[in-house]
C-alpha cells in the first residue's frame, strides 16, 4: 500500500476499493478482526477520507459529529479546496467511530473523533487540507505518467488534471485506477496559498440543507430498526435517591407494555456512569412506555442529599466567603497593593446552576447481543459512547459499533454518554433492540448542570484610577465533583481559569476557591466556566468605572492595551492577545454609537472575552421603562476566530450564541428543594423567544490572520454582561444575580 | 378505530385513542420528520397542519382526528424540484443549525404566511413567539419568512 507521512500524528495511504474507487485516508495498522455477523464494519484497510469513484463522484468522509455547528460542511470544504473539485460534485458520508484493535490497545481509523471545547475545526484544519492536497497530487502524477510529461508540467482545474505543454486534459474519474496503484511520495505536497482559495472562506450551501427542510435528516430519535422496542426510565426524583420498591401491576396492564425492571444507579459520590437509579419500562411504542411509567408506584430511598436546597447552597457559599479558602494563584504582593490602594471596590455576583436543554431530548439506540453490540447515538463523544457500552456489556470495544446520527443540539450535554449506558443496560437485560427516549421533564431534572457559584471580586485602585490589585473569590459546586481520580485540591481548575484576563495585566492578582458539595450533577455547558467568569469580570469592570468616574469602554481599553501575546496555558492557548479584544470592543462600540446621547431609559452596554482561542465582543442597546419592562433594541456582535473557513456558518454560530446568552441571562435557573430539581419543562425553564431578539441585530465576522480558531463557544461569554451593563446604563439598576428574572420589575417598583 | 388522512393518504389507527398524533406519526407511520421535544405544547417542534392550520401534534389525541386531514413536513412539497416557498427561503438563507426544530418552524411559517402574505416583523413576533429554537436561529427565521413571502409573490406572478 502506498503511503506518505504528513505529520507525526497522521500518516496517509492510498488504495482502491473493490468497486474500483480511489481512496485516501489513514492506514489501519493491524488487520482488524474478522467480519462481524452482520458484516457492518465495512471498509477495513483504510480509514478513508476521500473517495473518487470511476464515475467521477467525490465522496468525502465526515468523521466528526454534527451538532449544528456545521462541521459536516466545513471539513469537506477543506478537502474539496485542495483536491480541486466543484463543490456541487461533492457528497458526504458520515463515518462511524473508527475503532480497531491493535497489538497494543486500540487504533483510530479516522484519528480523533469528538466535538467539545470548540476544537472540531481547528484540530482538523491541517489534516483535512493535506488529505485533499495529497489526493490531488496522486491524480496529477497518474496523469503525468499517462501523458509522458513530468508532474511539474501539470496542474488542475476543478475535476481535471491539465497539462498545457501537451494540451492534455484528463478527468479525475479516468485517473482513479492508476492513481490507486501509485506509491506515495516521501514529501507531502504543498498546500494552497490562502489567496488562491475558491471554496474555503466563501459561502457554500450547507450539506443536508435540503434534508433538513424536508424532514429527511435523521436525528438520534429517528432511528428505526426492525423489531425495535421503546424504553423510558422513571429516575429517582431525589438527588442520589434509590429505588426502594415498586409496584408495576398497573403499569404492566397498560396496552403495549412488555417489561418493567430496576436500573441500578451509581453510588453517591462515585463517578457517574449513568445519572440515577430508576425503573425501566419497555413497550411496543413510545406512548405505551410513557403511559406505563406514569402507572408505576415507586417508593424511593431518599439517600444522603434529600435535604439539599438552593437556599442552603447560597447560604453556605456566603458563609464560606467570610473565611479563607484555597489560594490557587497569588501573583505579586496582593495584600500590600490592597493596603496601599486609594480605593477598594468589592462586589458579589450570583451565577446559578443551568441546564442544557437541546431541542432533541436525550435518546439512544442499542442492540446488545452475546458477542456484539450496535449503538446508534446522537453524541458529541463517540469514543465515550464506546467506553460506556463496553462498561455495561463487558464486550471488547472492537465488538461494539458506534454510529453517529445528526444531533439535535449538543451544548456540552452530549459530551457525557450516560444515555448510552442506560440503553445498553436495557437492551442487555431484555435481549431486544431498544430505543431509549427521555422526555423533556427527564432532561430538565437529570442533567450535568453548569455549576452555580457566588463570586466576590475586589480591586484596589490608585488615585488616577489605575487598578493595582485584583482578586476573584469563588464558592461554587465544581464541575470536577465526582470525576474519577480527581483530588480535592484540583476542583477549582474547572471553575477559575488562571490565565484569563486580567491576569498578567494587573500585577497583584489572587484567585481563591471554596468548594460546595451540593448533590447536583455537573458538567460542561457551552463555554463552561467562561459564561460565569465573563459575566462577573465584565460586570465588575463596569462597576469599577462607575466607582472611579471612568468611562467603561476606556477603562477596558486602558487595561487591555496594545496587541501583544501573553502566555496562556489553559485550553485555547498557548497565548492570549488582549489587543484583539480591544479591536472588537472598539468595533462594536463604534457600530452601536457608543458615545451618543440617548433618551432617558435607554442605554448601551459592552463586553468582550477570549475563549478557546477565539475572541468576541458584544454591544447591547436596551430600554427599561418605569415598570421595569426590558426591551433589547439593538445588538452588535463581533467575532474574531482568526480565519473563518465558512463565514456564513461562523455568523450563524455568533447569532445563535447571542440568543443562547440572552436565554440564559434572562430566565434560566435550576433550583433544588428537598433534594429535588424544581424545574421540569420550558414553562419554568424558558428559552429566549423570537420576540426577545431585535431585528436590528448585526453579527460581524472579522478575520485576523490565517489560523482558524474555535467558534461554537466563543460568542456566548460576553452576552450576559453586555446586556446587564446596558440595563445599568438605561436604568441605574445593577444586576448582580443571574438570571435577570423579575429583578428589574421589583427594583423599579421601589 | 380512527381513520384520517396523512399527506393525502388514508390511514387508520386502532391503538389507545389517547395516543397523541405525534407518536402515531413517528412510531406507527414512521414519519419521523415531525419532532418530539417538550410533549406539552410549549415549543412547536411537533407542529403539523391539521385541516390546513398549524397545530402541535403532541397535544392532539388521535381519537379527535376522525375524517380529518393532516399534513406533515414530508408532505409539504410534492417533490424536491417543487419545494414550498418557505423551504426554498430556508435553504437560501441557511436557517437551520442543528435542524431539530426546523420542521415545526417551517410548518408554522407556512400557515402563518397563508394568513399574513405580507407580514411585518411585528406580525411575525406576535404569531410565532411560541416556536422555540435552542440554536437561536430566530434572526434568520425572520429574514427567511420575508424572503418566502417574496418568493411566493414571484411565483404567483409567474402563475
Ligand atoms: S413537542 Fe409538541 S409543542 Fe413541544
Ligand atoms: S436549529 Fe437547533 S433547535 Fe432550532
Amino acid at each position: 500500500m502506498a503511503s506518505t507521512s504528513i505529520s507525526r500524528r497522521h500518516f496517509l495511504v492510498a488504495g482502491s476499493t473493490v468497486t474500483g474507487s480511489f481512496v485516501l485516508g489513514l492506514p489501519v495498522f493491524t488487520i482488524a478482526r474478522a467480519e462481524l455477523a452482520d458484516g457492518t464494519f465495512g471498509e477495513r484497510q483504510i480509514g478513508y477520507f476521500v473517495e473518487i469513484t470511476p464515475k467521477g463522484k467525490v465522496i468525502i468522509g465526515s468523521h466528526q459529529p454534527e451538532i449544528g455547528q456545521g462541521l459536516r460542511t466545513a471539513l469537506p470544504m477543506m478537502v474539496a479546496e485542495e483536491l480541486d473539485v466543484e463543490w456541487h460534485d461533492v457528497s458526504i458520508r458520515q463515518m462511524p467511530l473508527g475503532i480497531v484493535k491493535t497489538a497494543d490497545g486500540y487504533g483510530w481509523k479516522y484519528g480523533g473523533q469528538g466535538v467539545g471545547g470548540s476544537t472540531g475545526l481547528t484540530s482538523n484544519w491541517q489534516f483535512m487540507r493535506h488529505v485533499g492536497a495529497q489526493a490531488r497530487h496522486q491524480l496529477i502524477r497518474a496523469a503525468a505518467e499517462r501523458l509522458g510529461v513530468s508532474s511539474e508540467a501539470c496542474s488542475t482545474r476543478p475535476g481535471y488534471v491539465v497539462c498545457d505543454a501537451s494540451n492534455g486534459e484528463i478527468a479525475y474519474a479516468d485517473l482513479v485506477e492508476d492513481a490507486a496503484k501509485l506509491d506515495m511520495p516521501e514529501q507531502a505536497p504543498p498546500l494552497k496559498a490562502m489567496r488562491d482559495y475558491r471554496i474555503i472562506g466563501t459561502r457554500r450551501d450547507t450539506i443536508d440543507a435540503l434534508d433538513m427542510v424536508t424532514g429527511r435528516s435523521k436525528f438520534g430519535l429517528d432511528t428505526q430498526v426492525d423489531g425495535m422496542r421503546y424504553a423510558v426510565i422513571a429516575r429517582s426524583p431525589i438527588l442520589n435517591g434509590r429505588v426502594k420498591s415498586f409496584d408495576d401491576a398497573a403499569a404492566r396492564k397498560v396496552n403495549g407494555v412488555l417489561d418493567v425492571f430496576t436500573i441500578e444507579g451509581p453510588e453517591p459520590g462515585e463517578p457517574y456512569v449513568i445519572l440515577a437509579s430508576g425503573v425501566a419500562v419497555v413497550a411496543a411504542s413510545t406512548w405505551s412506555a410513557m403511559q406505563g411509567r406514569d402507572a408505576l408506584e415507586i417508593e424511593w430511598e431518599p439517600g444522603p442529599n434529600a435535604d439539599d436546597s438552593s437556599e442552603r447552597f447560597w447560604q453556605e457559599n456566603a458563609a464560606m466567603l467570610e473565611t479563607t479558602g484555597q489560594i490557587v494563584l497569588d501573583d505579586g504582593d496582593f495584600d500590600a497593593a490592597m493596603a496601599d490602594a486609594d480605593k477598594v471596590v468589592s462586589r458579589r455576583y450570583e451565577v446559578p446552576f443551568v441546564s442544557h436543554q437541546p431541542m432533541e431530548p436525550q435518546n439512544c439506540f442499542a442492540r446488545v447481543e452475546k458477542d456484539y453490540c450496535h449503538i446508534i447515538a446522537p453524541t458529541q463523544m463517540p469514543a465515550g459512547a464506546s467506553r460506556a457500552a463496553a462498561a455495561v456489556t463487558g464486550l471488547p470495544r472492537e465488538n461494539i459499533r458506534i454510529d453517529m446520527t445528526r444531533v439535535g443540539g449538543g451544548f456540552g450535554r452530549r459530551l457525557t454518554n450516560d444515555y448510552v449506558a442506560e440503553v445498553a443496560m436495557i437492551s442487555k437485560q431484555t435481549g431486544w433492540p431498544i430505543q431509549l427516549v427521555w422526555s423533556r421533564e427527564d432532561d430538565v431534572k437529570n442533567d450535568f448542570y453548569r455549576p452555580g457559584g457566588l463570586h466576590e471580586l475586589r480591586a484596589g485602585v490608585d488615585g488616577d484610577g489605575t487598578v493595582t490589585a485584583w482578586t476573584q473569590r469563588l464558592a461554587s459546586g465544581s464541575k470536577y465533583y465526582r470525576r474519577p481520580n480527581m483530588p480535592t485540591e484540583n476542583l477549582w481548575q474547572a471553575e477559575l481559569y488562571p490565565d484569563d484576563f486580567p491576569r498578567r495585566i494587573i500585577d497583584n492578582f489572587r484567585l481563591e476557591y471554596f468548594h460546595n458539595a451540593i448533590g447536583l450533577p455537573r458538567g460542561s455547558w457551552r463555554a463552561p466556566a467562561h459564561t460565569a467568569n465573563a459575566f462577573v469580570i465584565e460586570s465588575f469592570l463596569d462597576e469599577l468605572a462607575v466607582e472611579t468616574g471612568q468611562d467603561p469602554l476606556q477603562l477596558r481599553l486602558d487595561l487591555l492595551g496594545e496587541e501583544r501575546e501573553l502566555e496562556y496555558d489553559g485550553h485555547g492557548g498557548p497565548t492570549f492577545n488582549p489587543g484583539r479584544v480591544s479591536r472588537l470592543l472598539k468595533f462594536v462600540a463604534e457600530r452601536i454609537g457608543y458615545g451618543e446621547v440617548r433618551p432617558a431609559g435607554t442605554g448601551v452596554g459592552i463586553a468582550g472575552h477570549f475563549t478557546f482561542g477565539g475572541y468576541a465582543a458584544h454591544a447591547f442597546e436596551v430600554r427599561v421603562d418605569e415598570r421595569g419592562e426590558l426591551s433589547i433594541d439593538r445588538i452588535v456582535a463581533a467575532i474574531d476566530c482568526g480565519y473563518a473557513v465558512h463565514p456564513n456558518a461562523v455568523e450563524a454560530q455568533l447569532q445563535g450564541a447571542t440568543v443562547d446568552g440572552i436565554s440564559v441571562a434572562m430566565g434560566q435557573e435550576i433550583t433544588v428543594h428537598n433534594g429535588r430539581v424544581r424545574q421540569s419543562n420550558f414553562h419554568d425553564y424558558p428559552l429566549a423567544r423570537i420576540t426577545q431578539i431585535p431585528t436590528d441585530f448585526e453579527a460581524h465576522v472579522l478575520n485576523y490572520d490565517e489560523t482558524p480558531t474555535g467558534v461554537g463557544e466563543v460568542g456566548i461569554p460576553p452576552v450576559a454582561p453586555a446586556l446587564t451593563n446596558a440595563i445599568y446604563a438605561a436604568s441605574g439598576v445593577r444586576i448582580r444575580k443571574l438570571p435577570i428574572g423579575d429583578q428589574l420589575r421589583k427594583a423599579m417598583a421601589i | 378505530m380512527t381513520s384520517f388522512k396523512v399527506n393525502g393518504q388514508t390511514v387508520t389507527f386502532d391503538g389507545d385513542s389517547e395516543t397523541p398524533l405525534l407518536w402515531v406519526l413517528r412510531d406507527h407511520l414512521k414519519l419521523t420528520g415531525t419532532k418530539f421535544s417538550c410533549g406539552m405544547g410549549l415549543c412547536g417542534a411537533c407542529v403539523v397542519h391539521l385541516d390546513g392550520r398549524a397545530a402541535a401534534s403532541c397535544r392532539i389525541p388521535v381519537a379527535t382526528l376522525e375524517s380529518r386531514s393532516v399534513t406533515t413536513i414530508e408532505g409539504l412539497a410534492p417533490g424536491d424540484d417543487k419545494l414550498h416557498a418557505v423551504q426554498k427561503a430556508w435553504i437560501e438563507l441557511d436557517v437551520a443549525q442543528c435542524g431539530y426544530c426546523q420542521s415545526g418552524q417551517i410548518m408554522a411559517a407556512v400557515d402563518f404566511l397563508e394568513r399574513y402574505p405580507e407580514p411585518s416583523d411585528a406580525d411575525i413576533d406576535a404569531n410565532l413567539s411560541s416556536m422555540l429554537c435552542r440554536c437561536g436561529t430566530y434572526v434568520r427565521i425572520r429574514k427567511a419568512i420575508h424572503r418566502a413571502a417574496e418568493i411566493a409573490r414571484e411565483e404567483g406572478r409567474r402563475g
